[in-house]
């Protein structure tokens, strides 16, 4: 009774279709640790101390991207603290306090299909709005306040996505306790949502590091350290990303470019592993 | 004796679907009051009115009034916070947060402005000892609430209740998602709470109303067609629709 009975015919898919999706697999795989390997190959060998901890120099004639890495980390902090109260309060507004559903929906739709905007658009309204009529300069804020709007729809999405799930009975419960709302959110519904924030937050600090267009208009090619980070956001400064174009597109530097691609590599995966770790941390 | 909770012709709205059509009673102080009836008639609306949790749903319009003693709850000086700490509240489905078995008995105390760590510590144990679940949980205070079965999650958001020393529980149907056993601890858990709170039930299930209830009101329609000693409800009904109801011949 329990004979496989199916035919040989549907064998025969079964197993084709097995083989087509552990090729697919497979093959996945492959691409990824090749490039992979392949970048840490040619790269490694070319990080030094001296690539690291010093400016370039014309007169030595040394390349040195210490102020790329300066300004990545700069221009990380100041989007995030800029975007997370932006994004994590518009989507707290969203969800617990917006009542008329269509506007929600307009926002929602508005959000979507800003997040699929090219990003070198948002380099040529950066640089018309920010650097020009605001007057703020190629610079590292007007960067940075290019890559909040950027980034704002990602945030805003994760958030909402992971407030949603929050089950409703917490509210109910909180509420019921006599708890204000504010109260309530500040208290169950934040805690709660922790996971989805921190998964927008390195889902944002991805994009930060990775992006080269936008931020070429706004923020520029600097590679200047300045006394402080308050000097260093009114001046251009260019990020690794930024970086790696100028020296491989200008100046042909093929070595150095793969080399601050392994540290960017490094980069984004030194900072999935510590939000990975800070989410277990504050879970507990 | 004085009723603690007095509602005059309270009629609500579903925007227009009108979901209360006048309910007039007066629950009294430190008695089991239980509501039945079918599906939709009304009654944990009814209950949800009484400490404005119905505030929540979009929509929702009030006419009439309800005394909570003597003082109108819809009135616009009304601190609903205020309103809901007398008013406790269990809900169907057992809700604890997401955090340990501790800070859920001590959320409500500390929304109310209780911080000192030897007050939390003795609320938390009188509350959990009022509610049943002290034993069990004594040695893992400190550990997620959701680790507990359903029954005692239930008993755990009772003393989370208990902890901000409430007048008044609500319970909404709080044994609906329990096995017998559990209910059965909830059940005898009520008998203690009534020596010193009002508890106000809705339930679905008749047995449940006259092993625990004092005071017993059917719903149809929302419509409060009869409230009375549950004894005479249960053997005495003066309306033939109760009659119907409590004997099976429909909901």
């Amino acid at each position: 009774m329990l004979q496989n009975d199916r035919s040989p015919r549907r064998r025969l898919r079964d197993n084709l279709l097995r083989g087509a999706i552990c090729v697919a697999a497979a093959t996945t795989v492959l691409l990824l640790v090749s490039l992979i390997g392949y970048i840490f190959m040619r790269g490694l060998p070319y990080i030094s101390w001296e690539l690291l901890s010093t400016s370039p120099s014309a007169l030595r004639g040394t390349i040195g991207i210490l102020p790329n890495i300066l300004n990545t980390f700069y221009m990380i902090l100041l989007a995030l603290i800029i975007v997370l109260p932006l994004g994590i309060g518009a989507a707290v507004y969203l969800n617990e306090y917006a009542t008329n559903r269509r506007f929600v929906a307009i926002i929602e739709f508005a959000t979507e299909t800003l997040a699929g905007i090219p990003s070198i658009i948002y380099g040529l309204f950066g640089m018309l709005f920010f650097c020009q009529f605001l007057g703020l300069q190629v610079s590292l804020r007007s960067g940075a306040l290019t890559l909040v709007i950027m980034i704002l729809p990602t945030i805003i999405r994760t958030t909402q996505e992971s407030l949603k799930t929050v089950p409703e009975s917490y509210r109910e419960g909180a509420l019921g306790l006599g708890a204000t709302k504010w109260t309530m959110i500040r208290t169950i519904i934040l805690p709660s949502s922790l996971d989805g924030i921190v998964t927008g937050c390195i889902l944002a600090i991805g994009r930060i590091v990775g992006e080269s267009a936008a931020l070429i208009f706004t923020a520029g090619i600097g590679a200047v350290i300045a006394g402080n980070i308050f000097q260093a956001m009114s001046r251009s400064g260019g990020t690794l990303s930024v970086a790696l174009y100028v020296y491989v597109f200008e100046r042909g530097k093929f070595d150095v470019g793969f080399a601050i691609a392994s540290i960017l590599m490094l980069l984004v995966f030194g900072i999935n592993l510590l939000a990975k770790f800070a989410k277990r941390r504050l879970s507990r | 004796m004085k009723p603690i909770i007095t509602s005059k012709d309270l009629v609500l709205y579903y925007d227009t679907f009108k979901a209360l059509r006048g309910i007039s009673m007066e629950i009294p102080e430190k008695q089991i009051t239980a509501f039945i009836g079918p599906s939709g008639c009304g009654k944990s609306t009814f209950l949800k009115t009484l400490n404005r949790m119905n505030d929540l749903v979009p929509g929702v319009r009030v006419e009439g009034e309800v005394l909570f003693r003597d003082e109108d709850i819809f009135a616009p000086s009304v601190d609903v916070t205020t309103l809901r700490r007398k008013i406790g509240m269990v809900f169907q489905k057992p809700n604890p947060f997401p955090m340990s078995i501790y800070d859920n008995i001590a959320y409500g105390p500390r929304l109310h402005g209780t911080h000192s760590r030897a007050e939390l510590n003795e609320l938390v144990e009188t509350s959990l000892k009022g509610a049943g679940l002290w034993d069990e949980v004594k040695d893992r205070l400190k550990k997620s609430a959701l680790g507990l079965s359903g029954g005692q999650q239930q008993r755990l958001c009772i003393a989370r209740a208990l902890a901000v020393q409430p007048d008044v529980l609500l319970m909404d149907e709080p044994t609906s998602a329990l096995d017998p056993a559990s209910t059965m601890r909830i059940e005898e858990l009520m008998a203690t709470l009534r020596e010193q709170y009002t508890v106000v039930i809705v339930t679905h299930n008749m047995q449940q109303a006259t092993r625990i209830s004092d005071k017993c009101a059917f719903f149809l329609l929302g419509e409060m067609i009869e409230f009375g000693d549950t004894e005479q409800v249960f053997s005495m009904p003066k309306d033939k629709r109760t009659e119907d109801y409590i004997t099976g011949r429909f909901g």
